[in-house]
């Protein structure tokens, strides 16, 4: 038997749902009936939304993607080692070592303050500028070269705002112990840590995903590139639909997972 | 024998003095309790002890070495001195047995094979014997400071440092904890305690040490420091806490 407060919630949260349908449903059909009717709605069509064209490319698109996949697969744990090897300098306190430090300082401010395309242009054209053999001149080594130094710099600031995060009285346990400060680093602080950034960093390597296709820009045929390529020879703009589906198919369910890990972590700490 | 000796030490952060001149010695098998306000000095005295906060001024001697000289090696003493923390500072990623392991497995290069039959020995000792292989939050405060002094104990210490380590727990839980303090106790471990627990220092410490504004303003057998006390601020903060 439901209790009086039982019945009256569940009153209240069918209205609610049923309120959101109704208005949900009321704007989906208002795009639906009135976008057909702007005039030039014909032509952004055929030209954005043709399926034949559609059916034609999307195999060579989800093969181009394929390169997308390799690159950020072999970009990622070098970023992931990068990252955490800057974090670690960043944290240094012996003094013979503050070259390294200021290294670390100086590599993370510059990265992370020039926009993405303009260090692949840097890197991707004017190291083999420098006139290197094959294969040293590939635009695939340098070109990844430049997404590792951008996310790597990201990646740092991450992990060393995880070291920040956890207590001080961590560290002065460890050390009581007689331990040195690297053993409590290693084996106190930074496993905290980075299991505490994991979410954070899930959203760095979901943007890393998308940036791949900055690559385009120095020459591999990736996706993106490929959808030009197919916009070209067919004159329609149809393939960069196909491409963008194919991004949001990765990116959206590993947005959602990062949230998740996200939310259960805020659940868990409070 | 060991000894650990205080001369004249100071500290102060920040232009705030927290010890103002502290004499003290400690010698193997003895109990000595802290007692005093909150922000007298007995947990920054702690510290200085395991050389957690470096000193302003005065001398920590350690067996007649001066361990307070600016640039000394902590690592070393800290292994002969243990120390447990009010809010029990275990590490949250690892079991009770492995927060256990840790230094010694660091430190003496001993393989968990070796050091699993001795310090589960340890754990069982304490009542824990079926808790070792439980993370920190599957267990109570006082299952959790059992544990930390558990860790401290597995180095083999020559002395105890505790702080205040049941301030933080449910009243009913406080009982556990000094249990094990008693028991320490009877097993002749040298042991300093910063405490607001005035009946257990009363029951078992050798000497009772009254801080006040970063000095120790009395000190005694406990008989003396709480049946007869000789400065009126001791009377004073007897009265409020007994």
């Amino acid at each position: 038997m439901p209790t009086r407060r039982q019945i009256f919630e569940t009153r209240q949260r069918r209205r609610a749902n049923l309120i959101a349908a109704g208005s949900t449903l009321a704007v989906v059909l208002a795009i639906v009936l009135l976008v057909p009717l702007a005039p030039g709605w014909d032509r952004v069509q055929r030209s954005f939304f043709n399926g034949e064209v559609f059916a034609k490319t999307f195999p060579g698109l989800l093969e181009a993607f394929l390169l997308d996949i390799a690159i950020f697969a072999w970009c990622a744990p070098l970023i992931a080692a990068l990252g955490l090897a800057v974090a670690i300098a960043r944290d240094l306190r012996t003094p013979a070592l503050y070259p390294v430090k200021l290294a670390a300082i100086l590599y993370t401010d510059i990265f992370r303050g020039l926009p993405v395309i303009l260090v692949i242009y840097l890197i991707g054209f004017g190291i083999p500028g420098l006139g290197l053999p094959r294969p040293w001149n590939s635009p695939y080594i340098w070109g990844s070269l430049a997404l590792i130094l951008v996310y790597a710099a990201y990646v740092a600031e991450v992990i060393r705002s995880g070291i920040e995060s956890i207590h001080e009285s961590q560290r002065a346990a460890a050390l009581s112990l007689g331990l040195s400060t690297s053993d409590s680093m290693r084996f106190v602080i930074l496993p905290q840590a980075i299991r505490r950034v994991v979410p954070a960093n899930m959203n760095l390597f979901i943007a890393l995903q998308k940036d791949v296709a900055l690559l385009s820009f120095i020459g591999p045929v990736e996706i993106f590139r490929q959808a030009g390529v197919y916009k070209s020879l067919l004159a329609n703009f149809t393939p960069y639909v196909g491409a963008a589906l194919i991004f949001l198919a990765i990116t959206i369910p590993a947005t959602r997972y990062a949230d998740h890990l996200m939310n259960r972590q805020r659940k868990a700490r409070s | 024998m060991t000894t650990l000796s205080l001369k004249n030490v100071r500290k102060s952060f920040g232009g705030n003095d927290v010890l103002r001149g502290i004499d003290l010695d400690i010698t193997t098998g003895q109990m000595i309790c802290l007692i005093g306000a909150s922000g007298s000095g007995k947990s920054t005295l702690l510290r200085c002890l395991n050389l957690l906060e470096p000193i302003d001024d005065g001398t920590i001697t350690l067996d007649g070495t001066d361990i307070s000289e600016p640039g000394f090696n902590p690592q070393p003493v800290r292994q002969r001195i243990g120390m447990v923390f009010q809010s029990y500072n275990l590490f949250p990623h690892m079991t009770a047995m492995d927060n256990a392991m840790l230094a010694p497995r660091r430190i003496h290069g001993l393989g968990r094979a070796e050091l699993e039959p001795r310090i589960a020995e340890l754990f069982t000792r304490f009542g824990l014997g079926e808790r070792m292989q439980h993370y920190p939050d599957q267990l109570s405060g006082g299952q959790q400071q059992r544990v930390a002094i558990v860790r401290a104990l597995a180095m083999r210490p020559e002395i105890m440092l505790f702080d205040e380590i049941t301030s933080a727990l449910d009243p009913e839980l406080v009982g556990e904890v000094l249990d094990v303090l008693r028991q320490l106790r009877t097993e002749g471990m040298t042991m300093v305690l910063a405490t607001h627990e005035m009946g257990f220092a009363r029951e078992l410490a050798d000497t009772v040490c009254f801080l006040d504004q970063g000095r120790i303003l009395e000190s005694g057998p406990p008989s003396q420091v709480f049946g007869a006390p000789q400065e009126a601020r001791t009377r004073a903060f007897l009265s409020r806490v007994l």
